[in-house]
């Protein structure tokens, strides 16, 4: 049998990328982010639960700049997976499929993730 | 066409899948119990007067955070695990090797629900 070229179907390389695409991506990466901030939160649990010598020395390292960090990246993915969760829950009841409402929808998840992480750490 | 299924068969509507909607719904149900319980924890831990074991541990042993906490951690332990398991599912192709994949997420899954409720019911009850 020969091998003739065959014309394929468009694949990602092909299109234009689309912000919907972007926020598909993030909302997994952020999905995987988040089970090992679970990890994270069952070790916090586990060190109140040992004393506190054990408890402060894990507050401690959540306080330090990396831990800092870390947590900001963490509540950051909590937040997006959030409001893009919701996102994903519209659309489950059967509401903003057409691409102007999923691309409008794109930037008030972004907007929505970046507004509640900061007012989450101007609030604490 | 003649349905050849059993009465049983038809009843369940599985088809050859063998299961139905139960990942997909599990995912959204725990969805809404990490939205409103994650929000309660967050508010919660923001207002804790510091950071030091004594606080933590008045606030996490308190009856009613002690309950919602517990809520939390298993509704996350579910929803993570299906969220994995579908990011395994995606990206691991070799069958074995998928599904054991799959099984260890679930271990250890279930292994951190058990040792976050555990260190719960610790503080709780100390």
């Amino acid at each position: 049998m020969n091998s003739r070229e065959r014309p394929l179907s468009p694949h990602l390389s092909i299109y234009r990328w689309p912000i919907t695409m972007t926020l598909s991506i993030l909302h997994r990466v952020t999905g995987v982010a988040l089970s090992i901030g679970f990890v994270l939160l069952a070790a916090w649990l586990l060190s109140a639960a040992a004393g506190a010598d054990a408890h402060d020395r894990f507050a401690e390292l959540m306080q330090s700049a990396g831990g800092r960090v870390v947590l900001t990246l963490l509540s950051l993915a909590f937040f997006y997976h959030l409001a893009n969760g919701v996102r994903h829950l519209i659309w489950d009841l059967g509401y903003g499929f057409e691409i102007r409402e999923a691309n409008a929808s794109s930037w008030v998840v972004i907007v929505s993730a970046i507004l509640l992480t900061l007012l989450y750490w101007l609030a604490l | 066409m003649t349905d050849r299924r059993t009465p049983m068969a038809r009843v369940l509507g599985y088809g050859s899948a063998k299961v139905g909607t139960e990942h997909w719904w599990t995912q959204r149900v725990s969805s809404v119990a990490i939205l409103i319980l994650g929000i309660w924890f967050l508010i919660g831990l923001a207002q804790l007067p510091g950071y030091d074991h004594a606080n933590v541990t008045e606030w996490l042993g308190s009856p009613v955070s002690a309950v919602l906490m517990l809520l939390l951690v298993v509704s996350i332990a579910r929803h993570s695990d299906l969220g994995i398991q579908v990011v395994i599912e995606d990206y691991v192709h070799q069958p074995l090797l998928k599904v054991v994949s799959v099984v260890v997420s679930r271990f250890l899954h279930v292994l951190v629900a058990a040792a976050s409720v555990f260190a719960l019911l610790g503080v709780a009850f100390r």
